[in-house]
């Protein structure tokens, strides 16, 4: 599937499954639609980065973060192109254990130029994040046919 | 006072000691007195958008991220845990596609518990395409940084 194929399909049915596929960064990482706007990142040694806790590597879930603020972004409205991501703001609550990890985000504000969505990431329980963050977005609305 | 020692350990705790460094291949590629610099090489696996070969932001903000933490180690000189607690990345401009990332982190001030730090990032010769600043906190010895839920 092509990525403006991939883009149309998310924003009509809210799947990101071949968006997620046609992203290789993110299927380095191991992120997977959890279903009901979650997404899953599933553990694997090469994500960790204390090993003495051990603990995820910050950077794969300000990634992880990021990646579920643009999905959930895409697939609440169409786009013409993939969001830029204009600024990451992270809080780093727990220690991230060497497992699967949890994100949802929601929408804050949808503009014309700019989005805003909060995300939560999660081990155990939603309620005990390990990781919040803000995310502003620059985005690309497509042109909306009548 | 001989630096050698201090930035082989360093070298060696970015690229071997922590896994993720390895599975992106990030390396220690330069350090002075006050900054140090990890080079990020390109990797198709990186890609996040597939038209354009772009970096991913994720891979960005791992790199900044290592980098804050290396420039507080160069700081500290010594090996305490420590935590990220806040970080945030500005992509400034257009992140490069199919060039190595050089990300250069300074610790600008160390207090008893807690270490800012700001870092830039941008391919060789180039203007920063993405900044970030960072907050870790110190010595935590494998504990979590924040008080836990009652």
């Amino acid at each position: 599937m092509s990525l403006e194929a991939a883009l149309e399909q998310a924003a009509v049915t809210g799947d990101a499954r071949a968006l997620l596929e046609a992203i290789p960064y993110l299927q380095f990482l191991g992120v997977e639609s959890a279903g009901d706007g979650a997404y899953r990142l599933r553990f694997g040694e090469h994500l960790i980065g204390n090993p003495t806790i051990p603990a995820l590597h910050g950077g794969t879930l300000g990634a992880l973060l990021e990646s579920v603020a643009l999905l959930t972004s895409l697939t609440s409205a169409r786009a013409a192109a993939l969001p830029k991501t204009i600024t990451l703001t992270v809080e780093y609550l727990r220690s991230a254990k060497a497992q699967d990890v949890w994100a949802r985000a929601h929408v804050v504000k949808a503009g014309r130029r700019v989005t805003t969505l909060r995300v939560t990431a999660w081990q155990d329980d939603e309620a005990t994040p390990v990781a919040t963050a803000t995310v502003h977005l620059r985005v690309f609305p497509a042109q909306v046919s009548t | 006072m001989d630096e050698t020692p201090h930035l082989t350990l360093l070298q060696e705790a970015i690229a071997h000691f922590v896994p993720h460094n390895r599975a992106l291949g990030i390396v220690l590629h330069a350090a002075d007195d006050a900054t140090v610099t990890l080079r990020l090489p390109y990797s198709e696996k990186l890609v996040g958008n597939p038209l354009t070969a772009v970096l991913h932001g994720g891979a960005v903000t791992t790199l900044l991220d290592g980098a804050c933490g290396a420039a507080v180690y160069l700081k500290l000189r010594a090996p305490l845990p420590i935590a990220t607690l806040d970080l945030r990345v500005d992509f400034l401009g257009k992140p490069p596609a199919r060039q190595d990332v050089l990300a250069r982190a300074e610790c600008y001030r160390l207090t008893r518990s807690v270490a800012f730090v700001r870092a830039e990032a941008r391919v060789e010769g180039g203007e920063p395409f993405a900044a970030a600043t960072a907050t870790f906190a110190l010595d935590t010895r494998g504990r979590v940084p924040a008080p836990e839920a009652p």
